[in-house]
């Protein structure tokens, strides 16, 4: 959904911003609606396709889905943008630094769901974090939340999934971090973290507070927007893809075959599966969905979502910058532990 | 003048770099645009989110990319 540029250069009073936003809103609402009904319009009365077909069913769903995740990708990244563009992680920061750790890891967990997870942010906020004296656990807990707990794929979820389990996601993802910052914080991990994290002299401690305007707010969401939509189009394009086919060539319970309940071994190599998957959040919770379509339980789906989002080697890759193997490895290790944790949960919760 | 930009060399990172280039170009003031990517010297300055912009030694903007009309205001109050 594309903001016309001409309101950026009208002007900024907020009247004429909410009455906007209004509109935008409604005409949203309207897109959402009109989805569905407009592919079956076109493809099945106009180009006259039989939409019962593997072919006809697949093109409709391919299509579909695609424009209904970008503009449920585009509304919910605007609302979040705007709740982003109020929070100012140098005063976050600052908060956190003289925090008991329960409260601490509490935080830390709120604050990596809600931080969009840019590999390239997580080094200099690393360093920020401790500089600041935070300790580490509860740092490694902002580490694990942010990409465990994903916001694009939390709104993936509860659009394929359901709004239930989706809570029921960003719950086990939030344990899971917490659980490990707990235990994190019984060890002195200093000696594992690389000595350029403590070497760094910080010029400026101080929150440079400064309240964004609504007309601030309402850019940075735009472009929040913009950004995700651009970066994880392909991504979803290809999701949809590959679970449309899974849609419609697969055979119905063939997961439940080979992946079923009863496999013990199945979580941990859905865990496994997802490690090497470099893949957006966006991308993958078409493909799970289609998985659990064909009979694949719940928690393995599960599982496999979130290693894909979690555990990836590039990201590895960046922390190798400021951890030592051995916290790494027991980083990564923790976070896989966890996940197939909550897959059997899930398994079991949700037959 | 003295203009830094932080950042690991990701899409936004250049996309500050550019829109700093225009907001010069369109002052007419030429400044040395310094590429700070070494993560030690970018929490240095306190700079927790990516991309981030110093003018003077002085952090202007961090965490999120400006547009160049921005950053002109920005650089023309400090020139």
């Amino acid at each position: 959904m594309r903001v016309p540029t001409s309101i950026a250069n009208r002007p900024r009073t907020e009247p004429v911003l909410w009455l906007g936003l209004a509109l935008a809103a409604v005409a949203w609402g309207v897109l959402w609606w009109a989805n569905e009904r407009f592919w079956t319009w076109l493809l099945g009365d106009l180009g006259g396709l039989d939409l019962g077909t593997r072919l006809g069913g697949g093109i409709h769903f391919f299509l579909y889905d695609t424009v209904k995740i970008f503009l449920l990708l585009a509304g919910l990244m605007f609302v979040v943008g705007m709740l982003r563009a109020s929070l100012d992680l140098e005063r976050a920061r600052d908060y956190l630094a003289g925090k008991g750790l329960f409260t601490g890891l509490v935080l830390a967990v709120v604050l990596g769901a809600v931080t969009p997870f840019c590999s390239c942010s997580s080094i200099p906020l690393f360093i920020g974090f401790v500089a600041a004296g935070i300790p580490l656990s509860i740092t490694l807990t902002f580490l694990i939340a942010s990409p465990l707990v994903s916001e694009v794929a939390a709104i993936m979820i509860g659009d394929q999934f359901g709004w239930g389990i989706a809570a029921a996601y960003v719950a086990a993802g939030s344990a899971i971090a917490l659980a490990i910052g707990w235990v994190f914080s019984r060890f002195d991990l200093d000696r594992w973290v690389e000595d350029m994290v403590f070497a760094t002299r910080i010029t400026r401690l101080r929150a440079q507070g400064r309240v964004p305007t609504l007309a601030e707010r309402v850019d940075a969401a735009v472009g929040e927007s913009r950004d995700v939509i651009t970066s994880v189009w392909v991504w979803v394009v290809v999701g949809v893809a590959i679970g449309a086919a899974i849609h419609g060539w697969v055979p119905e319970d063939f997961f439940a075959t080979y992946a079923g309940a009863d496999n013990p071994l199945g979580v941990i190599v859905a865990a496994l599966a997802g490690v090497p998957l470099y893949v957006n959040g966006a991308g993958v919770v078409p493909i799970a969905e289609a998985l659990w379509s064909k009979g694949m339980p719940l928690g393995t789906v599960m599982a496999f979502t979130m290693s894909a989002i979690a555990l990836s080697i590039p990201q590895a890759v960046m922390l190798r910058r400021v951890l030592r193997p051995p916290l790494l490895a027991a980083f990564f290790g923790a976070v896989a532990v966890g996940i197939i944790v909550i897959g059997y949960l899930f398994n079991a919760l949700f037959p | 003048m003295i203009i830094k930009v932080l950042g690991p060399g990701c899409h936004n990172c250049h996309t500050l770099e550019k829109n700093v280039r225009a907001a010069l170009a369109g002052l007419g003031i030429e400044a040395p645009i310094e590429s700070v990517t070494d993560y030690g010297e970018i929490a240095g300055y306190g700079v927790l989110r990516t991309p981030g912009l110093v003018v003077d030694e002085e952090v202007v903007v961090s965490g999120r990319v400006p547009k160049p009309d921005e950053i002109a205001g920005l650089l023309s109050s400090r020139a």
